[in-house]
């Protein structure tokens, strides 16, 4: 049975501007142990989607199942009790400013009416987890971004939930910082079996954690399925946008080179085959922005082969080239044949 | 003519000034606090709106508000005399005191509440905390400086109108102000009285304004 189920997911707002509606139709199945991201631009109708899942949206119509039960079908009480195994973290950690960090940890154990030492043992060991049990007397305050936000997380695994949903929870945040509070968030996926659910606009974070992804756009869900066949093969518009925005999350970190060359002669070529490539889409130019490695394209032709058109392209890589096997993969999984090739530099 | 009489009586009028200004604000939180939370948990973007609820406080609230409070003491004087049983004196005084102060209390604390920020109390939402939790564990709890600034502020007008009291025997500093310096024009004293006045708002000012920055951990 699958953790999360949004069966016809509706949901519209009555503004002064009229009637607006956040989302239609969303069927969305998420399993027991993945990491699960939701994209889109802004206004797509993320952050309304994954209110849904814990209601702090009321959908206007269609259900929302957890394991089976649908939320709509329990008491205001039983709401409460249900949102316990539902963490949340969000883009502004949302932190009581008042309270320092072992108390903000604990307020979700205090809610519900857990004793103060079962509380602060409990805090203690979620604080150790992600890095924070020497700041349990600062206050948010005196904390970098990433240090609150990993304070929030500690906080939404207090009541032992079995999802945590992730709204924008890196977009405050820095590149260094994003990467290791996806990281974190990884870990907890993977140690503690926790489903995660990532709200985001950034497909660097899709393409860092996620297994799967749902592309929303205009409250709708364009495209969803595994990341590799979504990132190889976007089969809409949205989803090529996206990719094509992506940029590396850790810039400093991956890629010798982000600045372009005058001159790249390595002798490290490969040769690139294609066909009749019906959808117009600029693999090489991708490519390159996705490793942010320059490559040097030597020579171009096309040729009429049984009536049919096949092109070759000569690319030469940069010589401290540390990505070339996954390069020529990239090319492979967008459908092109690669071969090495032997040339006399001269 | 400056006898030790008069030195005792002002200290006296000290005293009664203290008593009706602490008594007030104390009774008048007791209401007004209360108050100030239904208004900002019933407003559209409260927790629980409530057109109805809001805007029946919110009219009543008006209403005593844009009465002056001299008027409201002399308005009230039947009910202060069913209320303590006479209508002048320190203790007398308080009545209408708190009338004025819980419609005053009550719009300082909604607006500290309403500056909470609205994420605080959706992460509180998201963990499962009732209304009544959010109220006490996160908007009472947040709001604390700003709350505390209100309640300075507060104790300022209510020992204003407390002097003001005066005017019709309601004892206390502003009492001697009246009677000595404006029936007897007995300047000097009634020029001690203001300044006693002065320093007591200048105390509570300064007190309040190091407790809140004290108590707020946001720096």
């Amino acid at each position: 049975m699958p953790e999360i189920v949004l069966e016809n997911v509706c949901k519209t707002f009555t503004t002064k501007d009229g009637i607006v509606q956040a989302l239609k139709n969303v069927n969305l199945e998420i399993e027991a142990g993945e990491i699960y991201g939701i994209i889109g631009m802004s206004g797509a109708g993320k952050s309304t989607l994954v209110r849904c899942i814990n209601f702090l949206e009321e959908p206007t119509e269609g259900r929302v199942l957890i394991r089976g039960k649908s939320l709509g079908e329990y008491s205001e009480k039983e709401l409460r009790k249900q949102r316990e195994d539902i963490g949340m973290i969000f883009q502004h950690f949302n932190l009581l400013m008042q309270k320092n960090v072992m108390d903000n940890v604990c307020f979700p154990l205090y809610i519900q009416k857990k004793s103060k030492r079962e509380a602060r043992e409990k805090a203690l060991e979620l604080l150790k987890i992600v890095g924070l049990s020497d700041r349990t007397k600062a206050y948010p305050a005196q904390l970098s971004g990433g240090q609150k936000q990993r304070v929030a997380i500690a906080r939404a695994l207090a009541s032992d939930p079995k999802i945590l949903l992730c709204d924008e929870a890196t977009s405050a945040l820095d590149p260094q910082t994003t990467s290791s509070i996806l990281a974190l968030l990884k870990d907890i996926n993977q140690n503690l079996g926790i489903t995660i659910v990532i709200i985001t606009h950034q497909m660097s974070v899709v393409r860092e954690i996620c297994n799967r992804v749902a592309i929303l756009k205009d409250g709708e869900v364009a495209e969803y399925g595994d990341v590799e066949d979504i990132f190889l093969h976007p089969r809409t518009e949205v989803a090529r946008e996206l990719i094509r925005n992506d940029v590396e999350i850790n810039q400093d970190q991956k890629g010798p080179a982000l600045h372009g060359r005058d001159l790249i002669r390595s002798g490290d070529r490969i040769r690139v085959i294609y066909r009749d490539q019906p959808d117009a889409q600029p693999v090489i130019a991708n490519m390159v922005l996705r490793f942010l490695e320059p490559v040097n394209i030597m020579g171009a032709n096309t040729r009429s082969v049984h009536g049919k058109a096949a092109g070759e392209i000569i690319l030469e890589f940069i010589p401290e080239s540390t990505q070339k096997a996954e390069m020529k993969q990239y090319l492979r999984d967008c459908g092109l044949e690669v071969e090495e090739v032997d040339v006399n530099v001269d | 003519m400056w006898t030790s009489e008069i030195t005792s009586m002002i200290i006296e009028g000290v005293w009664a000034t203290l008593y009706m200004t602490l008594v007030s604000t104390f009774m008048g939180y007791l209401f007004g606090l209360p108050l100030g939370v239904l208004l900002a948990v019933t407003d559209k973007d409260g927790l629980k709106p409530n057109p109805v609820v809001y805007k029946v406080l919110d009219v009543i609230v008006n209403i005593v508000r844009s009465v002056p409070f001299l008027i409201l003491l002399i308005l009230l004087i039947p009910f202060t005399r069913l209320v303590v049983g006479q209508s002048y004196g320190s203790t007398a005084t308080i009545v209408p005191l708190v009338i004025a102060a819980v419609p005053f209390i009550g719009r300082m604390v909604e607006s500290s509440i309403k500056e909470v920020d609205p994420g605080v109390i959706e992460a509180a939402r998201s963990m499962g905390a009732s209304d009544f939790q959010i109220v006490w564990k996160v908007l009472l709890v947040e709001a604390r400086t700003s709350l505390i600034v209100g309640s300075t502020i507060t104790i300022g007008t209510i020992l204003g109108y407390s002097a003001m009291a005066g005017c019709v025997g309601g004892g206390g500093l502003g009492d001697i102000a009246v009677r000595y310096g404006y029936y007897r024009y007995q300047t000097d004293i009634m020029i001690v009285t203001v300044v006693l006045l002065i320093l007591l708002v200048q105390i509570f000012q300064t007190v309040g304004m190091f407790i809140a920055s004290k108590l707020d951990k946001r720096k």
